[in-house]
């Protein structure tokens, strides 16, 4: 117990300090996850809409696959992306490993599945409403998935929220490709995980405070927009 | 000119039912059709196989014009509105319809003046009252300038007052000129925009005969039953 007390006294402080080392940190872990959701995004919503609209042999398999993937292992992920990109990898060239875009490379394929896999579900339901309507007004697949997808916009806010969510409570693709390297490729799952082992407790828990903090500011601002868009345009 | 529009030995199937008997029949221009039936009838499946959205099992439907798809709109029993403003819905529409975009606002605001909504353009869609968004529908498929408007049963969610006004704005549709044909089981309604009635009973025509003729001489005993209130559907 007094443990506890000690290491929250002591992440206050670090806290309160604007430690640089821990600023950093938290920098270029918001960096790598908004990068990946942003890049998850751009290919997820359309992936998912086009799954949604068009009728192919084959799709059902396709719905059930991309739905089994939001639970990939980061694990797993990590060393595919590791195997890739390391120096005798396909993509070794490169140069990427233990890199931060390799990390986003990593949680973008965490994150896609998430993104695509619920933009599908929810432009599905979308058009099943909408479907007569316009292809009544001439509308085809394309231009209709275009359609849904915006229209449904804010619906599609807690997609890309699940998406945050993954990437920024994930360790181990991020260990694993970016190698918690001190001031290069450290973030804070990854740090808070070294510390925890080495012992700083006041660092970890200052860490996983302001991870936790984050992610609230961040789906409070997103539920905030959502909310007064949806009364704006019912 | 699209019409007359010829339905030659028409059937539909669906979930091993047929929904539509082979059934025959020539809609020419002028006077508005009414198709009137019981629930199950297979009034709103008959005109969505007019309208395209249907593929016919067997037989078919033929207009006599060019592009005949584009030279007709419908409006449904619950109009489906895009979260945006009024006037924007309107001039999506046009886009469809590849109406150049200098053009559209001002074609939509002109059809949203005969709905008498034009001081709710800028309003957004999905926040007006039942009856505004059955008549932002009717809007939508006015600035088309269709030559055929299919209406499945608009009414028969609103109350009497906005009744009154969808009537009446369908009733300065037809005299503008506009092939209307509308399904209804509301009785009043035929009597009071319809030309020609369209009987039908478990999806076969049964009878068709000038509105004032089918109420007041039905020739078939189904006819007769539908108009006393005994629903011959048991």
């Amino acid at each position: 117990m007094e443990g506890l007390v000690q290491a929250f006294g002591g992440a206050f402080r670090l806290l309160a300090s604007g430690d640089p080392t821990l600023t950093r940190i938290v920098l270029l872990s918001l960096a790598v996850s908004l990068a990946a959701v942003a890049l998850a995004t751009l290919l997820g919503l359309p992936l998912g809409a086009a799954l949604a609209v068009r009728r192919f042999p084959g799709r059902r398999a396709l719905v059930v696959l991309l739905n089994a993937l939001m639970g990939l292992p980061p694990v797993v992920v990590g060393l595919v992306v590791y195997l890739l990109l390391s120096r005798a990898g396909p993509l070794g060239e490169l140069g990427l490993l233990f890199t931060p875009p390799a990390m986003v490379i990593a949680q973008t394929i965490l994150v896609l599945p998430i993104v695509a896999a619920l933009c599908r579900q929810a432009v599905e339901d979308a058009w099943a409403e909408y479907e007569e309507q316009l292809r009544s007004l001439g509308a085809s697949e394309f231009s209709a998935a275009l359609t849904l997808v915006w229209d449904i916009r804010f619906s599609l806010v807690t997609a890309v929220l699940a998406g945050l969510g993954r990437a920024s409570a994930e360790v181990g693709a991020v260990m694993i490709v970016g190698g918690n390297i001190d001031g290069v490729t450290r973030v804070m799952t990854t740090t808070i995980a070294l510390e925890t082992s080495k012992g700083d407790l006041p660092l970890a828990l200052a860490l996983g405070l302001l991870l936790i903090a984050l992610v609230i500011v961040l789906n409070a601002a997103a539920a905030y927009v959502k909310g007064a868009a949806q009364r704006r345009h019912g | 000119m699209i019409l007359p529009l010829k339905v030659q030995e028409l059937t539909f199937a669906a979930g091993g039912r047929a929904r539509i008997a082979p059934l025959s029949l020539e809609i020419a221009a002028g006077p508005s059709t009414v198709i009137l039936g019981a629930n199950g009838a297979g009034k709103s499946v008959l005109m969505r196989l007019m309208h395209g959205l249907l593929a016919p099992s067997s037989g078919t439907v033929v207009w006599s014009g060019d592009n005949a798809r584009r030279r007709q709109a419908m409006v449904f029993q619950r109009p489906v509105l895009l979260r945006r403003s009024a006037l924007a819905n309107v001039t999506y529409a046009l886009k469809l319809a590849h109406v150049p975009r200098a053009e559209r606002e001002g074609l939509a605001l002109e059809a949203l003046d005969s709905v008498g909504l034009a001081s709710l353009a800028n309003r957004a869609a999905r926040v007006l009252s039942g009856g505004e968004q059955q008549r932002l529908a009717l809007a939508r498929a006015w600035a088309l300038h269709p030559e055929v408007l299919f209406l499945d049963e608009p009414t028969a969610s609103l109350d009497p007052s906005s009744t009154r006004e969808i009537e009446r704005v369908i009733q300065a549709f037809d005299a503008a000129g506009t092939k209307i044909i509308m399904a209804t089981h509301n009785l009043g309604q035929a009597r009071r925009l319809g030309d020609e009635v369209l009987f039908l009973h478990q999806g076969r025509l049964v009878e068709r005969a000038p509105v004032e003729q089918f109420f007041s001489r039905p020739a078939s005993p189904e006819a007769s039953a539908f108009i006393k209130g005994e629903l011959p559907w048991v």
